[in-house]
């Protein structure tokens, strides 16, 4: 029995959107924004014309409505909640329901949560600051093609973070050259190394060159050292075909890792590449080059929190999370959120964390946070501390600025971080410590005394701009 | 300035990865790591091999890992017989973790002679 009929023109939103006394499926996408409205509409129509423009609505009513259930498709508005220390903007809560979502599809649910909605004129500035995918479409996911627990197995490492650096200068070394900076930092003690961003397909070193001469270098620290090595071979290229042609040689070079950019390269790209992985037993390292164009502004954007998870569900087995004390931009607590979000099973809602819901990964393997960008010996008590064992730790300048060369470099960074997880599981505070720490181990290691004396100053203490929400 | 005459050169050696850069540990700071295990919930496990066959995967096994044994000094008892039984092989003490289904710690506690 059908009761509705078709009435011409515009109306308000929040009449079909905004659904108050809704109780969200196990089933439903959630996700929360932070809506900065214009002036003179209301929290509620503001919250209302978000879901429906991410959902099931347009700025009409249209006759084609009535041929489908509405009730059944539409993002319902559910919860609205003051964001603390900010007036004038508001978390709204929307709910979608699952069959909105091509299953395994992170492009799709992007696509609707931040598509046109982003441009839509009735919100001055708009930021997603969290979703909760329903296990239902968690499953839906290949996600990581190995994950942690694979890769310590296959690389044989237990009980520590990894180590890693980039090659510098980032760009402009051939390939020779660049192989033996490889081999330098790898002989020293580093487990990988890596391709900067940047590093493609350049005329001063094109990428089969490159592949043949690093993985000689890793062979050679291999077999040199005892331990397994690995160099996060960039196959980020213009086209997929390329890209999986470089994937395929790095295979046929022996290598264990390769890396992608995941937002550069785009989803669809990283998806396929990570089934490539899975299928061919390749470790994935994920770059986020461009993440700050849309993660920074804390009123307009995406949350890195959600990219994180966008890419656990896409795949990768290792992603750049910041360092909370290198170079670059990031929150600790808020860090701390995101680096759960990769590598737990089940996150419950923590405001003081940036996680505004409960978050149930099933059985899906967890990602390596890496931490990369500006930090030294100094740096590594703290980093031990936050980002624990399941973890990379790269020190590009920190490895290769040691004033003895690479392998030097190496062997400090290394040996700082062994004598830190020692102090660790002995129940020393690391952090607190430090100092005690470094230098009692840099008496058995002159490569670590040089290190420390080279970086004592270097600090980078600049406020954060994208901090959590405080009243 | 950085001249030749200051600066180190360092050397490669064979290492064994975890704690491999750092001095053997002596007996109470094995001891430390054992009771980490142990805190963790995991179970300890000793693995030998000849240098020559390090760099593989399997090590065998000494006896069994020691399920449930919560007394650190019977673990640091084992390590002794299994580097009596095998002086030219290197020893290493495994914790396994069976909620994450790998090893949660795994480093040299006797390097062969």
């Amino acid at each position: 029995m059908s009761t509705k009929t078709y009435d011409a023109g515009v109306k308000d939103y929040a009449l079909t959107y905004w659904t108050p006394d809704y109780v969200p499926l196990d089933s439903d996408l959630l996700a929360c924004f932070k809506v900065t409205p214009q002036a003179k509409v209301s929290r509620e129509e503001a919250a209302a014309a978000v879901a429906a423009e991410s959902s099931t609505g347009t700025w009409t009513t249209v006759w084609s409505d009535l041929l489908t259930d509405l009730d059944y498709y539409k993002g319902r508005a559910y919860r609205i909640e003051d964001v603390p220390g900010d007036k004038e903007s508001f978390y709204a809560f929307i709910a979608y329901p699952l069959d909105l979502f091509e299953e395994g599809s992170i492009v799709n649910v992007l696509t609707s949560l931040v598509g046109n909605v982003f441009g839509f004129k009735a919100v001055r500035a708009l930021r997603l600051e969290d979703i909760r995918f329903p296990l239902h479409y968690v499953k839906t996911c290949g996600g990581p093609p190995n994950g942690i627990q694979v890769e310590r197995d296959r690389m044989d490492k237990y009980g520590r973070p990894f180590l890693g650096a980039t090659v510098k200068p980032k760009l402009g070394l051939s390939a020779k050259n660049y192989g033996r900076a490889v081999y330098e930092m790898l002989r020293g003690g580093l487990d990988f190394t890596k391709d900067d961003e940047n590093v493609n397909s350049q005329p001063f070193m094109r990428w089969q060159n490159r592949f043949e001469f690093v993985s000689e270098a890793v062979r050679k620290a291999q077999e040199e050292t005892g331990e397994r090595k690995g160099h996060y071979l960039n196959v980020t290229a213009p086209t997929c075909e390329e890209m999986f042609k470089r994937a395929e040689f790095a295979k046929e070079c022996g290598a264990p890792i390769i890396m992608h950019d995941f937002l550069t390269g785009g989803f669809t790209a990283n998806t396929s590449l990570a089934n490539w992985c899975r299928d061919n037993g390749m470790l994935l390292h994920i770059h986020r080059a461009m993440h700050a164009v849309i993660d920074r502004n804390p009123k307009h954007g995406i949350h890195f929190r959600v990219l994180a998870k966008c890419l656990r569900l896409s795949g990768g087995d290792h992603l750049h999370t910041g360092t909370v004390v290198g170079k670059l931009e990031g929150d600790r607590q808020s860090t701390l959120g995101f680096v759960d979000q990769l590598r737990e099973s089940f996150i419950p809602e923590d405001r003081s964390r940036g996680l505004f819901f409960d978050q149930d990964w099933g059985g899906m393997p967890g990602v390596m946070a890496v931490a990369s960008g500006g930090i030294h010996v100094w740096h590594i008590p703290a980093l031990v501390t936050i980002f624990g064992d399941d973890s990379v730790l790269q020190f590009g300048g920190g490895t290769q600025g040691h004033p003895w060369g690479n392998a030097a470099g190496a062997a400090a960074n290394r040996v700082a971080t062994e004598a830190c997880v020692k102090a660790r599981n002995e129940g020393v505070e690391v952090e607190k410590h430090a100092r005690e720490i470094l230098s009692d181990a840099a008496r058995h290691s002159p490569e670590l005394a040089i290190a420390m004396e080279t970086w004592k100053e270097i600090k980078f203490e600049f406020d954060v701009v994208d901090k959590l929400d405080a009243a | 300035m950085n001249t030749a005459s200051s600066m180190g050169d360092h050397a490669t050696i064979g290492r064994y990865e975890t704690f491999s850069y750092l001095p053997p540990l002596n007996r109470e700071e094995i001891l430390e790591q054992i009771l980490y295990i142990l805190d963790n919930g995991w179970n300890a496990s000793l693995e030998h091999e000849h240098p020559d066959r390090a760099f593989e995967y399997y090590w065998p096994m000494w006896k069994m890992p020691f399920f449930g044994e919560q007394d650190p000094n019977v673990i640091l008892t084992e390590i002794e017989s299994c580097r009596r039984s095998y002086p030219d092989h290197h020893v290493r003490l495994v914790g396994y973790d069976t909620y994450a289904q790998s090893k949660g710690h795994s480093f040299l506690v006797h390097r062969a002679r």
